[in-house]
């Protein structure tokens, strides 16, 4: 495959890893840890909200961004023409 | 049948299943000793990787923390399972395309040096002989708990099991038994979980169970009900935090960067067939490990209510066999403050110093009498943080197999781990250092007959450990989390994501990161123990934590040096492009 190809790809790839990192940080770092307080005046069923991300939502969201970043680089990997098959 | 012979069987069963399954899957070439041949199916891959990464620590100690924590506890939840994500974006998918046995391949290999790979040989089996120690002790406390055998005997048993697969199967023996661990250890973990919900919420479900109502039909919400036991009898409200901001923060990155950076973990994406595999596969290695840390704060909460709801106010002649049981093997102690005979559980510690030390003798109602001198604190009561998921289901009175299984999960857990750390330093020893450092020479039979007397050694040595525990397993495990995260993650990243990055500032940034965060560990933990407390830690940031900042050192070091040396030559470049494209 040409470089310019692969070019396109690593940058596609980098922006799709950007959006979910993004994601990742939010719900941990800043929904779990940094406005925890903040969000425990919300609730979710018996939980205060940022108990609930702290020690359930976020790992929930950390699942799906593994399956949709392994969906959408399948999809990037056909469309660029580097997949394995 | 009485809890102990269920034991037994439970524990020989489970046994005698990993030693058929070791047989059935012998290596014949060091590819299949080091990466299983390549050809793992990712789910197979994900449930091996789920079993090697929960240890004697998540399995055992994790909920107990919880327990005692409360809001606090969530730096394990997330960093724990948070790494999960930076391994499958940044890491396994790359690493898996460069296809090579170990970590310090790539290291040496994208460095073209051996000074490179030597540092991360030495990292390798720092970091995974300090972590199997405290897997060995876990084998040998479960023994000796639930099938009254000796510590060390736990320990010999444990080797032994471990010495059949390992050696014997390499990778391959390891990740079918691990599979089977896998579902040994979930079931043992969810079935007392899943009966305690029932019991307390009435939902089976324990993760959806933490956020309902009482089952009792007062409509009150569990966790509320849990914070105002708890603030009734002055302790932190179980949903309220103690650490500051910071140093949360601070030990939950180092916790992820230290996940996605170790050994063990990293070399099992080599073992999947292609790099598609490699993302998948950790998406079902997160849900496998999901299962049970969701779980894990609904036991820690339960747990936590059924000890005040059983200890406090009872007296102590009429308490229960367990409670006595756990006095006996000294992670229990009452101390009667106020001469009632009753025990009275509040907030703060007991005795000081905190853990008890007995005299040998009893008190007025039967009670080991200690030598702690009392605190200020009305309460009476020193609870083992360690004993809360073996000794839950004896609280909650669940049936006797339910407590044997609970054992059979608990060596499982302690077993798979320590087979992952110990082919991690085996492949080491006889790929990094006699293979490709000073015997290049050796024939593949060779080195395959090193391989395993590599295993056989590190298993000899992690049983030292386990039978002679230095007294500071506990403190070191911080050191194997910090370390990875200040050494190998960096280097890493770089070495897939930056192609300008060289061998001056690898080798620069992995030692300037681990010395930083080797000398900030061993210095509040081993120095000046007495220092160590948020008064004297740079910027609130405790040694758990430290981590992350050897990390951003390393990554700042790496960068400046990077400018000022040359790049790396075009076969290299090349090599990065070529890793970064699955085809």
């Amino acid at each position: 495959m040409s470089e310019k190809n692969n070019h396109a790809y690593w940058q596609a790839n980098l922006r799709l890893m950007l959006v979910l990192l993004v994601i990742w940080f939010s719900v941990s770092f800043l929904a779990g840890i940094i406005f925890v307080d903040f969000l425990n005046q919300f609730r979710l069923y018996g939980y205060k909200l940022g108990f609930w991300f702290s020690q359930q939502g976020a790992i929930y969201f950390f699942v799906l961004l593994i399956f949709v970043y392994s969906w959408r680089m399948n999809a990037l990997d056909k469309k660029f023409g580097v997949d394995e098959e | 049948m009485s809890a102990q012979l269920l034991t037994y069987l439970f524990v020989g069963a489970s046994f005698t299943l990993y030693i058929g399954i070791a047989i059935w899957s012998r290596s014949s070439s060091t590819k299949e000793f080091y990466v299983a041949g390549g050809h793992v199916s990712p789910i197979a891959n994900g449930a091996a990787t789920a079993a090697d990464w929960m240890s004697a620590a998540s399995f055992l100690s994790m909920a107990g923390i919880i327990a005692f924590e409360g809001a606090d506890g969530a730096r394990y939840l997330m960093g724990w399972t948070g790494g999960y994500v930076l391994l499958a974006l940044l890491l396994a998918p790359y690493l898996r395309k460069f296809s090579k046995f170990t970590v310090p391949d790539f290291v040496g290999d994208r460095y073209y040096s051996q000074t490179a790979r030597l540092v991360a040989v030495v990292c390798v089996i720092f970091i995974s002989f300090t972590y199997v120690a405290g897997q060995m002790r876990g084998v040998g406390i479960v023994f000796s708990r639930f099938l009254e055998v000796d510590i060390n005997t736990g320990v010999i048993i444990g080797m032994g099991i471990v010495f059949f697969y390992a050696v014997l199967g390499g990778m391959k023996g390891i990740t079918y038994t691990q599979v089977a661990q896998y579902c040994v250890l979930i079931f043992a973990y969810l079935v007392p979980a899943i009966y305690i919900s029932i019991a307390l919420t009435g939902n089976p479900l324990p993760m959806f169970g933490l956020g309902s109502t009482m089952v009792d039909g007062s409509g009150v919400y569990l966790l509320d009900k849990l914070d105002g036991l708890t603030t009734e009898l002055g302790m932190a409200a179980f949903t309220s935090g103690n650490k500051s901001t910071i140093d949360m923060l601070f030990i939950t990155a180092a916790l992820m960067a230290g996940t996605a950076g170790l050994p063990h973990v990293i070399v099992r994406f080599f073992t999947v067939p292609k790099v598609r595999d490699a993302r998948i596969s950790a998406g079902y290695a997160l849900v496998f490990i999901a299962l049970l840390y969701t779980t894990a704060p609904a036991v820690a909460a339960f747990a936590r209510m059924n000890i005040i709801n059983n200890v406090d106010g009872m007296t102590y002649e009429d308490a229960p066999s367990w409670f006595s049981k756990w006095e006996d093997s000294g992670l229990i102690a009452w101390r009667d403050k106020n001469d009632d005979g009753v025990v009275q559980y509040r907030g703060g510690n007991a005795l000081q110093p905190s853990k008890p030390a007995f005299t040998g003798e009893r008190g007025s109602s039967g009670e080991r009498l200690l030598g702690n001198s009392s605190s200020a604190s009305e309460n009476e009561l020193y609870i083992d943080r360690d004993i809360i998921v073996l000794a839950h289901p004896e609280i909650a009175q669940l049936p006797n197999w339910v407590i044997a299984l609970v054992a059979a999960g608990g060596l499982a857990a302690a077993l798979s781990t320590a087979a992952g750390l110990l082919l991690v330093i085996s492949s080491a020893v006889s790929h990094d250092l006699l293979k490709k450092t000073f015997k290049p020479e050796i024939t593949e039979r060779q080195e395959l007959l090193f391989a395993r007397i590599a295993a056989a050694v590190a298993i000899g040595i992690a049983g030292l450990f386990g039978i002679y525990p230095p007294g500071f397993v506990a403190e070191v495990v911080a050191f194997a989390f910090g370390l990875a995260a200040a050494s190998f993650f960096p280097v890493l990243l770089l070495g897939i994501f930056y192609k300008r990055m060289n061998k001056e500032a690898a080798i620069t940034g992995m030692i300037t990161g681990l010395v930083f965060t080797f000398a900030y560990i061993a210095y509040f933990k081993f120095v000046s123990p007495a220092d160590n407390n948020p008064d004297h830690w740079w910027f609130g940031i405790s040694p758990e934590g430290i981590g992350t900042l050897g990390m951003l050192a390393n990554f700042v070091v790496s960068l400046i040096v990077c400018r000022f040396t040359p790049p790396p030559p075009a076969e290299i470049q090349a090599l990065v492009e070529n890793i970064r494209v699955p085809s």
